[in-house]
Order: C-alpha cells, then structure tokens, then sequence
C-alpha cells in the first residue's frame, strides 16, 4: 500500500521530548507514523501520543476559512459555538482585526491589550508574534502557557544559576549513574524520556530515587521511593540537603570554586533534620538518609522534575532546593549530572527561547536594559516599551480591572488551563474585543468575535525547540484545510494592516517569505542562536542552543566552566505550608495532573483516537477515603471547592496517598480547573494547581 | 575481549580487519557484503534465532549465525556458499510453509534472491489466527508473524520497558502472546506501538492501514470508530 505513500521527516507536535517521526502520508492523510531509528532525540522511540494521536490534523471540525461573531459587540459576549460565527473573506477579518486592534492602541494604548502566543507554534510564529506585539501594538503584554507549568523552574534558576534550561541532553540519561526523579510522572508525561531512564536502570544499573505524592510507575523502578505529603517539597529537599551536609557529602572544591552563599545559606539549614521532614512530609527519617546518602556520594547523579515541583505556590523555591542539592555536591557541568526541567509542550522552550515572555526579546534579554533595546529599536526601526509587560495571569486580573480591554490569542487555551475557571471565564465575558487564531475552535475560541484558521505543524515550515534545547525541523506533509493559513503569514498580514491603521511611516519589517528568514532575522539579533540556521538545523538533524557561531558544534549540556550568573548560589530557604490547606469543610486535598493518553486542555487528543481507550475523566480515589465516602471504581461523585463543584467518575487506586485525590485536567465536561485556585507563587507568578482543598461525595 | 584488540579474517575471499568483539555480520558489512537478516534489527538485542544470517567458517562443522559470532583470528568465512545458500533457502521454504508471508516485501524479495520455492512442502500446515482486534490502535494477525521476537524484544528491554508481550505456547503452536492471553487493554502495554515499529510482517498493523487495505474511506473509519465506542459503552 505504499506506493502512492509519501514520507515527510518532522517533529511530534505533542510534548518537550521532541521526538522525531517520519509521517507516512496517503491521499493527504497521515496514515501512518514512523520514528527513524538512527535520529536523536528519540532514536526509534514513541509514545502512543507520537505513534497513534496525530490524526487530530484532519478532523472535521478544523477551522477552514475566518469567521466573525454574529452579534458583534455585544455585552457580555457569551460563548458560542460555530453556529455563532458567519463566514468572512481573509481581507474583511484582517481589516476589521486591524481596525479593533488599532482602535484599543489608539484610545487606551497598547497596554490595554492583551496577547497570548503559543508554545505549540513555531519558534518563527512566535518571534514574529512577539515583533508584532512589541514592535507594533506598542506593548510587553505577550505570554504563554509556560507561565502555567515551568515558570517556577525558570525563576528558581534563574537565581541560583542565572539560567532557566535543561541543563543536560536527553542523549545522556542511558548512561547516569543515579538519577533523581521528582513531580514527574515521566511515564505519562515524557513517555520517550521514561524509556532512557529505565534503560540507565535496567541495563546500565543506575539507581534512582523517586520522591513523588503519587505511587507512579517510575517507583517501581526506584532504589527509593518517597512518597511525600503534597507541597512540602522544600522540607524534603532541605532534609536531603541536610544529610549531605551533616555527613559530610559536599564536594569542597566545587562548593570553593564554583558556588557563594555557603555561609548565608546553612544556618537555616540546621532545623531541616530528617525528623523534622519525617513530621511534615510523613515519610520515615531513614528513607531520607538513604536517598541523600545515594545522591551525595554519587559520582555523578542528576535531577529531573516536573510540574509537581513547579505549579506550586511556592514553586520558585522547589526549583532552588532542587539546585541547592546540585550545587551542595558538585553535580552539575558534567555529564551524567544537571537540573533538567522537562519541559511540556512541543515548543514550551521554543516559544520561550523566541520572546514569548512578558520580560525578555529572543535569547532571554531583558526588555528594561537599555542596550538590548536599542539593538531591537535600531533593528525594528520603532521605539520599544521598557516596562516589563504582564504575566498571563496578570492579564486575566487587567482585563478584570478594565485595564485591559481586548486579547489577541494565538493557538493556546487559557479557558481550559488558568486556575479558577469561572473566574476567569466571568472576566473574558466583559472584554472588548477577543482575536482569535488556532486551528480548533476550543473553550477559548467560544470568546472570540474574529476567528483566523491557522494550519497544523502537518502543513507548515518552521522549528521546534525541544527540552533538551535542540532545534528541529517541522515540515508540511498535506495540504491546509480550506482557506487556513500558517500562524507567521497570518501575523505578517495583520501586522502590515495595524501599522497602516496606526499610520506608522515605516514597517518594522514584516515582508518573509518564508520561516528561515524569520529564524535568521531573530538569530542576528540573538547571540545564542546566531550559529544555527534552517539549512544546517536540516543537514544536522538538529542542533542545540547555545550555538554562537556557525562552526560552533552547539552545547548538550551547560555549565562546564560556568554559570551565566558568575557563581552558582546557594539560598537559604523557609518552608511555607500551601495555601489552602484540608479543613472540616473540604477535608481532601485535590492534585491534578496529566494521563498518557491525552494532551492539556484536550484540543488535540479528545478529536484523536487517543480518546477512544480514554474516554472520560477519571478521579483518582484513594481506597481508605473510597470507603469513607461510600463509593467503587464507576460510581460518580460530585467534588467541590471553594471555587465551584464538577461531577466525574471515580477510579479507586493506592497510586494516589490517602487524603489525596487526583484529577486529570484534559476533560471539559469535568474541567478540573473550576476547581483549582488562583494562589499564585509570588516570583514566577506561576499558579497552584497541585494543591487545593475539596469535599467529595457521591453523586 | 579487548576492543583496541584487532582480528584479521578473511571473508569471501577479501582480508578484513576489525576490532575484537565485532560480529561476522559487522565485519562482512565493513566490507560491503550484504548478508540476509529476518529477525535482527537494529533497536534489538541480536539473538540468532532466525538463521537466515549464517555463514560458512573453514573448519567448523556447523554454519554460524553471523549476528552473534564474534570474529577470530584467521578465520576464513564464506557468506554464499552453496551449502549457506541451500540453508537459507530452506529457511525461507519452511518459514513460507507455516506463515503467510504474502504481505512482507522484504521477505519475497529473499525469496525471490534464493530461489525458494513456495510449494516445497505441500503438506504443510499454516499457523493460523484470527485477527485480535481489541484496542483503538493496533490489529494483530498472527497468522503473519513469523515469531522473530523483535515485538517482545522491544516492549521489554530494548526499547519501551513495560513487558506487556510475550511468547507462548510451544513448537508449531508457539505465538506471541500477552500474560494469561489477556487483551490488550488488560496488560501492562501503553500503546507505544515500539513493536508495531520493529515487525519485519504485516503481523502488527496500525489500525488505520488495517481498515484503508479493507477498503474504507477516512470518514468511514471515523463513523467505524464512532461505532465501536458506543459499542463499548453498552457492554461495560
């Protein structure tokens, strides 16, 4: 059957890990997915997401051709399906989002928008996204989904190593000699990754430490397994930091050459005894020293985490205890060592790396210094904002407070994945103006009152960053559903009308023809990426960032010599309960999380036959707490919290601790984030979605 | 072994160096000689079991898998000897003879390079199964699979680490198997489809090929698929 086939080399749009596929292509269909077997990152390997879930780009329900709301500008908006929208020409919705748009900058300033770009799009939709927003709606207010799962990460290390990346490759973890695994449920979330972590276990005899609330597959796997309280991370850490110090695991020269802080950081230290974690984390004292013991004698061991570690009120401190451990012992700047965040979203670190962030242009830097902005000023031929601009959440608050008065959003879902969804789902009904653009109409789309239909990674050029900062192609394999169009071109068409409307005399520059150029134009302006380009991203299957100079070989892993900071820096730590605790009232505590099978708020993988084996939410219920609220595996229950209540299934499993229930947040119909509150960590602004009180009962 | 060690053969007649530990395969191929494989793969543990890769090595009594011998010194080793060429031939008559290799390109084209006659074993029974069609994913038809164990190989320790697959039964009646014959669904498997990646036949198949090569449209396999959720709401 494969003589009419068609094969085209890309990378899975799904999660960080990158893999790549070869699409078996069929009469426009992809009928099939392969993975090479000589490529990194993945070398042959897939997840059933990769293999099975990209039939999601030819559903019917793709969005082919734009659409404006029927009953435009009327108050509240009220969500809508398709039905709501009629058809329009691409010149009629660009002139009118032009016009909206232009309108806002005009009467309230560009502040009063704001924009959303996509961790799912490319590295060149999102710079240009970014050029667009900053270069010609005048404001900093860009930010995506990051701010939702990783921005914890990136602030914690930020401040402890000046950077915010994996710091190691994916291609080393078969060959680690101890590895330390915490909130990830790396089995459902980087599944590809899970393998080359069993493999370092069982074939290469590494040894591993899971320190995880959920009974997850990885334990089964571990040396040790630590099965924590939900959100008293940093006391775990600082008791593991504790058994180092006290028995002397330091690594002295690292600590004498490398790291400052040392005398600020262990008074504090001294109360952090292994019993003491034993009282709040609930796990035995001697399990604790067992594992500081393994991690601070290793050789070499590294650190991976997840979102149990970062969606945390106090997340940006989880992510410094974790690098406090690395720096205690030496174990970064080498192979087989690091801090390795892994990252969500295909392009998490892509859309990052490009400028998706409210306070940093392409390669991190900072909009408020004053060199860098006259690089971009100089470049864009316009003058830039220096005031960092507002975080996604922030945004939800402004568009509360009337600050913000209109959103441009690009391929994300934030009324699926913010915290406190009513709330915020009440805030987007009293804007003045919504442009959307994706390739589905998701729980967001319902908002818009312009609608652009852009193509899938299936049907375009461009690059993916994946975790392990590796640039990578993506490629178009079938044709784009009616008249739908790349994100870049749509931004570019939409930029040239606004600066029309807004009478600018020059364009910032907004004339591509394709990707590469747009990849080379954020490349000269950033230092990091200025060895890469398409063509050799092509010719070498990829290339990880930093990379300075075209014959520089790019840099798997960081940190060898240096931090970017100067000096790793230890930091001293106080342990801060969550902030919604059980009470009589609502005596559980909910976590929510992902399962294998689905992706985030559901777009892609509930029109996928990855829905077919998981079908329905499922809440995960302890045996003990089953029996209290009189309920098995099928029966329904109703699960409240402060915020509102959902109805769902319930599947009785140990895998969650007693007092602990876990919901995946893939369902609209049991949307987990009505539950979920809007706590926030108060550096990386990042919100609290693994820990919060509810009462269940059955339904 | 000591891999900075170097080995000298000779193989079909030209001298080869390489480094102690190599394979006769890997020697051969350093020379660009092609030897036919059925179950190696190179995600997989080589383990020998097909025997299509032999070769003739002066002085030894039987053929050698060439996929799991290691070089000597001075051995001298024929990789299309008439006697490697008649066992390979008679590989491929037996396998022919009790799987449908129909479906497998690769496998006709050996057929087609030894001479191996489809109809040497008249008599012979053909293993077969009906097709297990229990997940929304995959369709397993045995009566393909020509037990090359790369699927099992690669659910455990060569790729995916999760042992949902392995073999069962015994002799003409040996087949890939999960634990207790459980469907899918019930096993430990996470539908990476590893092994659907490794199978040399046609005996694991994406389910969508499985239902284009019956004749549907994509939409019908929608509607299909449509039908077979309800189906399974109903009974559970």
């Amino acid at each position: 059957m494969n003589e009419m086939a068609n094969t085209v080399r890309s990378t899975c749009p799904y999660c960080g890990v990158g893999c790549q596929v070869d699409l078996i292509i069929k009469e426009d269909h992809i009928t099939r997915v392969e993975a090479p077997f000589d490529v990194a990152p993945n070398y042959g390997r897939l997840c059933a997401k990769g293999r099975y879930g990209m039939d999601y780009v030819s559903h019917p329900s793709r969005l082919t051709y734009p659409m404006i709301r029927k009953e435009l500008g009327s108050k509240p908006r009220k969500p809508a399906d398709l039905s709501g929208f009629r058809r329009a020409s691409w010149d009629e919705a660009l002139d009118l989002a032009a016009e909206k748009l232009a309108a806002i900058v005009n009467g309230n300033g560009g502040d009063a928008l704001g924009t959303f770009c996509s961790a799912k799009a490319t590295n060149e939709d999102n710079y240009l996204f970014q050029k667009f927003v900053r270069g010609v709606l005048g404001t900093n207010n860009v930010d995506h989904c990051s701010r939702l799962c990783h921005a914890a990460s990136v602030a914690g290390l930020q401040i402890t190593l000046g950077s915010s990346a994996m710091s190691n490759s994916i291609a080393e973890m078969k060959d680690l000699e101890v590895l330390l695994i915490t909130g990830s449920n790396t089995t459902e979330t980087h599944p590809v990754i899970s393998t080359f972590l069993r493999e370092a276990v069982v074939k290469n005899d590494a040894r591993l430490i899971v320190i995880d609330p959920r009974q997850i597959e990885m334990s089964q796997f571990a040396d040790h397994f630590l099965q924590l309280k939900p959100g008293t991370d940093v006391v775990m850490f600082q008791a593991l930091a504790h058994v180092i110090v006290n028995e002397g695991l330091v690594d002295q020269e690292f600590l004498a050459n490398r790291v400052e802080g040392l005398e600020e950081y262990l008074p504090g230290l001294e109360s952090f005894t292994p019993e003491y974690a034993e009282e709040i984390c609930r796990v035995p004292a001697q399990k604790i020293r067992q594992a500081a013991r393994l991690y601070g004698k290793a050789n070499a061991a590294a650190i991976y985490w997840g979102m149990g570690i970062s969606q945390s009120s106090h997340g940006t401190d989880n992510a410094i205890s974790l690098a406090n451990l690395a720096l205690l012992t030496g174990n970064i700047g080498r192979p087989g060592t690091g801090l390795n965040p892994l990252r969500g979203q295909n392009n998490v670190q892509g859309c990052s790396d490009s400028g998706g962030l409210p306070n940093v242009f392409p390669g991190y830097q900072p909009v408020d210094d004053p060199e860098v902005r006259e690089k971009f000023e100089e470049y864009w031929g316009i003058s830039l904002d220096p005031e960092p601009g507002l975080t996604t959440m922030e945004m939800v608050d402004a568009a509360e407070s009337g600050a913000i008065k209109g959103y441009y959003v690009m391929g994300e879902n934030p009324m699926m994945s913010e915290p406190d969804l009513l709330h915020a789902r009440h805030v987007m009904e009293n804007l003045d103006f919504v442009l959307y653009q994706d390739i589905f109409l998701n729980e967001t789309g319902e908002y818009a009152d312009i609608i652009l239909p852009a193509v899938s990674f299936a049907e375009k050029d461009g690059t993916f960053t994946n975790s392990d900062r590796r640039v990578q192609l993506i490629r178009p394999g079938i044709q784009p559903p009616g008249e739908a169009r790349p994100d870049w071109e749509i931004i570019q068409d939409l930029a040239l009308r606004v600066e029309e409307k807004l009478d600018h005399k020059e364009s910032a520059g907004f004339g591509f023809a394709h990707p590469s150029r747009i990849w080379d134009e954020m490349a000269e302006l950033t230092p990091a990426f200025q060895g890469i380009t398409h063509e050799r991203v092509e010719k070498e299957d990829g290339v990880h960032w930093p990379c300075p100079t075209p014959d520089h070989p790019g840099t798997p892993y960081l940190f060898t010599d240096t931090f970017p900071r100067g000096r790793g820096k230890l930091t001293p730590l106080a342990y801060r309960p969550s902030v919604e605790l059980p009470d009589k009232e609502y005596p559980l505590i909910l976590s929510t999380g992902r399962v294998l099978y689905h992706w985030h708020g559901g777009t892609m993988t509930r029109r996928s036959k990855l829905d077919d084996i998981y079908p329905e939410a499922l809440v995960e219920i302890h045996p003990d707490d089953a029996q209290d609220i009189g309920v098995i595996s099928g029966d329904w229950v109703k699960i409240r919290s402060r915020r509102g209540e959902i109805e769902v299934k319930v599947l009785v499993t140990q895998r969650s601790s007693k007092g602990m229930v876990f919901l995946p947040f893939h369902f609209v119909e049991a949307a987990a984030n009505i539950l979920t509150l809007d706590a926030r960590d108060p550096q990386a602004k990042i919100p609290e979605y693994k820990v919060c009180a509810v009462a269940v009962e059955k339904s | 072994m000591n891999k900075d060690k170097l080995i000298q053969l000779t193989i079909d007649g030209k001298e080869c160096q390489v480094p102690d530990g190599t394979t006769l395969l890997e020697a051969a191929r350093s020379l660009g000689i092609n030897i036919p494989v059925i179950c190696l793969h190179e995600a997989t543990t080589p383990e020998g079991l097909c025997r299509q890769c032999v070769v003739e090595v002066e002085g030894w009594g039987r053929l050698a898998p060439s996929c799991i011998t290691p070089v000597e010194e001075g051995q001298v080793v024929l990789t299309e000897s008439e006697r490697v060429i008649r066992t390979r031939r008679t590989i491929l008559e037996m396998l022919n003879a009790s799987v449908d290799l129909s479906h497998s390109a690769a496998l006709q084209d050996q057929m087609e390079r030894y001479g191996a006659d489809p109809e040497r074993f008249p008599g012979a029974k053909k293993r077969s199964h009906e097709i297990l069609d229990d997940n929304p994913f995959y369709v397993r038809d045995y009566s393909q699979c020509i037990l090359c164990w790369r699927c099992v190989q690669a659910c455990a320790d060569d790729m995916q680490y999760t042992y949902a697959l392995g073999i069962g039964g015994r002799g003409h009646d040996s087949r890939i198997t999960t634990f207790f014959d459980n469907l899918l669904p019930n096993t430990t498997c996470v539908f990476c489809g590893n092994c659907v990646g490794v199978c040399p036949t046609n005996a694991l198949q994406g389910k969508t090929e499985h239902l284009l090569e019956k004749g549907l449209q994509h939409n019908e396999i929608r509607a299909h698929r449509r039908q077979e959720r309800q189906d399974k709401r109903r009974s559970s």
